[in-house]
């Protein structure tokens, strides 16, 4: 009697929702944006529906960088889950910190990612990051000072184009700039956009020896392109404009053209975030010599770091999170305009989210072409588009920002500045062990 | 020599002017706190506005203020009192009997201040994880004393220096042992001293954010690493990043505001014989 008494009590108990007697409490490690502050309060139904917990850790990008890089190294334990990028995925799976991601459930449907997408989180035949949202660079524009100015932008303009028309449409007694682009220092600021733009004028970060590159011909035009046209052309002070900064100035109508990441498209087309909402054109990201790397790619994607002690439980949240029920959840709930873009074939198939995001063939487009295996003119030894996958780049990506930034806001040459960062990429690589 | 009224009024004017600028930020902080976000980032800047205190709701129901709050006060009071439990002794020591290597260690103390914390963050982070102390109170609570250690002794030294030695000299007559000269003379006279250590130990310990961000995660927490929750690389939250802003330095204002008598009197304390 007392047997049979357990035991219904012990079903009884288990039987209840939410109330798991196995009840795990996951650590979460994320950025702050639009995205994740969603999943934040939507994974509250993930909780109700699983009976298990989350605690959010939510910093900014390089202190997450930073933080979820020493808890690794040092088994600290203290994050289930992290919020990586296409930069660390690779990097960090060929050390072993990551786990395997690919053995999720049936519904899960892998082949529904998008394939570059994908691909750039796998590594030898696995996955070991599920995409959250990607996003690549494209162009927008403000249609009606384009109209009114009797201007089009062709669906992928040069760079050529793109400085006649900011010439045309500056006018720096209304405060109106032809052009805005990012301008503060960092591997993930400044050298984001300067990345492809050498790309696509020729150039290349390394020769197939690990010899940089950077007072080369290809990154002379690129750079003085680039620093001329901002003076020209673009906001004061732009040294130090970033994402938000340069977001910002669009919004607020003093921008005519601005070259960045597809995810600002969202943002730039809801009234509650910008002023020149439904004025806003998009077209394909400006090339010059060749295409390849012309546009970005950037994934942010959920991991599960080897030291975790909850992989179970970790993989059971980021297989929902990532999952076409998810998107449709947010879709639902929170509107189709802020669904996380750029992960699920099946998003640029659904007839609502397509409806809302007038953009979204062009992001589309420009993820499809991103290539990061096929990203410079001539051949390179590694992988990556804005960025090179190899370890030591942070540091050589944000030193080279710093020596552009200077070139920029005109406390040196261009010839001067690139002459600093080949002399310090030049440092930087041997004591990585890349130069003899 | 007794100012003109000309010099009063330029010195009034400089002293306003100087507290303004000092103010603005603040002020434009708390502004834009109860602005949407496309009012945050209007061009020009506007000054009138319909407010809203919607960016107060988001932030206090997406971050445990409560908790960051709390871990906040823990922290920099249990900083606080563990550091003067180690600071006065140490400055009694070395104000009443110095020897030829006080002043070197004085000057060694001040130095640990000199060096930047990163410099030493991978050390501390794994004698932390180590011993069990990341994301824990009592092991920011250890390394904020650590830090706020050379500037307590510093000005605990000061202060002590201001007491005649005559007036320890003759409780050591009547008997008084270290303990209780101390507790009977040293403490009462220095009250104003120690109290403005104090102040300024808690609105070290409330506004650091490195070490913060860095040994903790969930349940230690406090209001610096709190507000950088709300740091967006992609996305534009400087209304709700000036409400978090606003509420985490709430406290310590209107903290600072009621304390600033007996905080302006310690720092001035022995300033003007």
């Amino acid at each position: 009697m007392r047997f049979t008494l357990k035991a219904a009590l012990t079903a009884a108990l288990f039987a209840l929702p939410g109330a798991n007697a196995f009840a795990t409490t996951i650590t979460i490690a994320t950025v702050n944006n639009n995205d994740m502050v969603v999943m934040q309060k939507l994974s509250k139904t993930w909780e109700k529906d699983t009976g298990n917990h989350i605690k959010w850790v939510v910093l900014q990008e390089n202190v997450l960088r930073q933080r979820v890089t020493t808890d690794i190294a040092t088994h600290g334990g203290q994050f289930d889950i992290v919020t990586i990028g296409a930069y660390e995925t690779p990097i960090w799976a060929k050390r072993g910190w990551l786990v395997k991601l690919n053995d999720f459930p049936a519904s899960y449907d892998y082949n529904d990612l998008l394939p570059p997408v994908r691909q750039a989180l796998t590594v030898d035949g696995a996955m070991y990051a599920a995409p959250f949202y990607a996003e690549s660079s494209f162009t927008m524009y403000r249609k009606d000072l384009f109209k009114k100015a009797g201007l089009t932008m062709p669906e992928q303009p040069t760079y050529a184009q793109i400085e006649q028309f900011a010439d045309k449409l500056t006018d720096k007694s209304k405060q109106q700039y032809g052009i805005c682009l990012r301008g503060k220092p960092g591997w993930g600021e400044n050298m984001a956009f300067l990345g492809t733009l050498v790309n696509t004028y020729g150039g290349r970060w390394f020769n197939m020896k690990w010899e940089p590159q950077l007072t080369s011909k290809p990154w002379e035009n690129a750079i003085n392109f680039y620093v001329d046209l901002m003076k020209k052309d673009g906001p004061p002070g732009a040294s130090s404009d970033g994402f938000n900064e340069a977001e910002a100035l669009f919004a607020t109508g003093h921008c005519a053209i601005w070259i960045d990441s597809t995810v600002a498209a969202g943002m730039l087309d809801d009234p509650k975030q910008s002023q020149v909402a439904g004025e806003v054109g998009f077209a394909k990201a400006p090339v010059a010599v060749t295409d390849k790397g012309a546009a970005w790619q950037w994934i942010w994607s959920l991991a599960i770091p080897s030291s975790s002690k909850h992989q179970k439980t970790a993989k059971e949240f980021i297989a929902w999170a990532t999952s076409q029920k998810y998107i449709d959840l947010v879709g639902n709930t929170e509107g189709w305009v802020v669904a996380p873009p750029g992960t699920r074939m099946s998003t640029y198939q659904n007839p609502n989210y397509l409806k809302a995001a007038p953009f979204a063939k062009q992001v589309l487009a420009a993820l499809e072409s991103a290539n990061p295996h096929d990203a410079t003119l001539k051949p390179v030894p590694y992988t990556g588009i804005q960025f090179v996958t190899i370890p030591p780049f942070q540091q050589i990506g944000t030193t080279v920002g710093q020596d552009i930034a200077g070139a920029l806001s005109g406390s040196t040459s261009v010839s001067a500045a690139l002459n600093s960062a080949q002399q310090s990429t030049t440092s930087a690589m041997q004591q990585a062990g890349y130069l003899k | 020599m007794r100012a003109s009224p000309l010099q009063k009024l330029i010195i009034a004017i400089l002293g306003w002017g100087a507290a303004l600028l000092m103010f603005f930020p603040v002020a434009w902080m708390v502004l834009t706190s109860f602005k949407t976000e496309i009012n945050a980032i209007h061009s020009p800047p506007l000054l009138i506005f319909h407010p809203t205190l919607a960016n107060y709701g988001h932030v206090i129901h997406l971050g445990d203020y409560i908790g960051a709050l709390t871990n906040s006060v823990v922290i920099s009071v249990g900083a606080t009192i563990l550091g003067l439990i180690i600071g006065i002794p140490a400055a009694y020591a070395m104000a009443f009997f110095p020897n030829r290597w006080t002043k070197d260690l004085m000057l060694w103390m001040l130095s640990t201040k000199m060096m930047p914390a990163v410099g030493v963050l991978m050390p501390i982070y794994l004698l932390c994880q180590r011993s069990g102390l990341l994301d824990t109170q009592t092991g920011l609570i250890l390394v904020m004393m650590l830090s706020n250690l050379p500037i307590i002794v510093w000005m605990l030294y000061t202060f002590f220096k201001e007491i005649p030695g005559d007036i320890i000299e003759a409780s050591r007559m009547d008997g008084a042992g270290p303990l209780a000269q101390l507790r009977v003379v040293l403490l009462p006279l220095a009250g104003p001293g120690i109290a403005s250590t104090a102040l300024l130990s808690i609105i070290l310990s409330w506004n650091e954010a490195f070490w913060s961000i860095n040994l903790t995660a969930t349940n230690a927490a406090p209001l610096t690493a709190f507000i950088a929750t709300f740091s967006a690389p992609e996305g534009l939250f400087w209304a709700k990043l000036s409400a978090a802003s606003t509420l985490a330095v709430a406290p310590i204002l209107i903290f600072g505001w009621a304390t600033q008598r007996q905080l302006v009197r310690g720092l001035t304390f022995g300033a003007v014989k």
